[in-house]
């Protein structure tokens, strides 16, 4: 990676899409983005993923069509967005208005030792969600944009949008917030209720 | 290539009807056969809201979603899909997801392609390892009442059930040339 000191700080960036966030439900993906989540401060409305490798996009269709006043935002890795993304082309059937993928992108798969990820030389995940069909996506590269996107997610929008943005391969301090499943759901739900 | 299903039979209407009585808003799906007609029934239905998928584990993530988020959700697929969901499953386990799955089997009555047997043959243990209920149709009589049975336990009960409609219940797959 020659260009690591202009990549963006994972931790910054999953703070900047996540701050004043009102109602928004946030689905994190397994390993570091869940961490960044929590890192960011825990909240009620984090569907924080454990586990689940490939689904949380999915997951974030099943909620953006059921809470349709609400905006989702799934924050997820390269390496778990490879594993799922053919799901970029049932989103784009479906064209939920409300839903919006941050994949941030190491090149890595960070949790299990930082191995290269496809991303690291020759994928690009913002041309597959294009190829797929999803309306709007992009590569962010500096935290401006990153904060236009993130005031973006509190305008309505008129179709899903896929943004990778690309951050720096580093092993940070794990924030570890709740793992148990159920209270996750049962603390999403009573938080909806509200 | 056909298809020797009695389009005309009962079952997927009274599939259809529960699924209507309990509310069940997204109806995920990879095409299959089996489920040709309730697909279509499904999407002449405006309280619902049809999800193909491309491939079966991805309604396991969609439908984790969407109960979280306050609506039922049904899950169609061939016997060939479920192993697909496997790891998946650990949400519905994790989470304590409500989940109905509706499976047609293949590979067990009357099958002329052999590539349908490993699964076909696996997947009750696949579903049950998962922690996932099965419960199986052989008659067309006993659609209805078992679809009942599945959907109150499921979406009043919040357990997770597959329901197998069997080869011989669907009609085997005909090649013609
Ligand atoms: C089905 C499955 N395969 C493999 C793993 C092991 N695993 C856990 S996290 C992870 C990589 C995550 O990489 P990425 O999404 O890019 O996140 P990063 O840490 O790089 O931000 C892998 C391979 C797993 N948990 N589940
Ligand atoms: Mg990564």
């Amino acid at each position: 990676m020659s260009q690591s000191n202009s990549l963006l700080d994972r931790r910054a960036v999953a703070a900047t899409l996540l701050a004043n966030r009102g109602g928004m439900i946030a689905v994190t993906g397994l390993g570091a983005p869940t961490y960044d989540a929590a890192a960011a401060g825990d909240h009620p409305l984090n569907f924080y993923l454990w586990g689940a490798m490939g689904g949380a996009a999915m997951i974030g269709l099943g909620l953006a069509l059921a809470q349709p006043d609400r905006h989702v935002l799934v924050l997820t890795g390269d390496g778990e967005m490879l594993m799922g993304a053919q799901s970029f082309a049932t989103i784009a059937m479906q064209r939920p208005a409300n839903l919006s993928i941050a994949i941030v992108d190491n090149g890595r798969y960070g949790e299990t030792g930082g191995q290269e990820s496809a991303t690291a030389r020759t994928s690009d995940l913002t041309a597959v969600a294009a190829g797929f069909g999803i309306p709007d996506a992009a590569t962010l590269t500096t935290m401006d944009e990153v904060a236009a996107f993130a005031a973006s997610l509190h305008q309505p929008q008129t179709a899903p949008r896929v943004r990778v943005i690309k951050i720096r391969p580093e092993d940070l301090v794990r924030v570890l917030p709740v793992r148990d499943g159920a209270t996750i759901r049962t603390r999403i739900q009573a938080a909806l209720a509200q | 290539m056909s298809i020797d299903t009695d389009s005309a039979a009962a079952w997927p209407a009274e599939i259809h009807a529960t699924l209507e009585r309990y509310d069940v808003r997204q109806v995920a799906y990879v095409p299959d056969g089996g489920h040709a007609v309730l697909i279509q029934m499904a999407h002449d239905t405006p309280t619902m809201r049809p999800i193909a998928l491309t491939t079966e584990e991805e309604g396991i993530a969609l439908l984790t979603g969407a109960a979280v988020g306050g609506q039922r959700g049904v899950l169609l697929m061939q016997s060939s899909g479920v192993g697909n969901c496997v790891n998946m499953l650990s949400l519905v386990q994790m989470c304590r997801v409500p989940l109905l799955v509706i499976v047609t089997m293949r590979g067990e009555w009357g099958e002329f392609n052999p590539w349908q047997i490993p699964m076909g043959a696996a997947t009750p243990q696949a579903f049950e390892m998962m922690g996932v209920r099965t419960v199986r149709v052989d008659r067309p009589e006993e659609v209805g009442p078992t679809l009942d049975a599945a959907a109150r336990m499921v979406y009043d009960g919040g357990a997770a059930v597959a329901v197998l409609l069997s080869q011989r219940l669907i009609g085997a797959k005909v090649f013609v040339k």
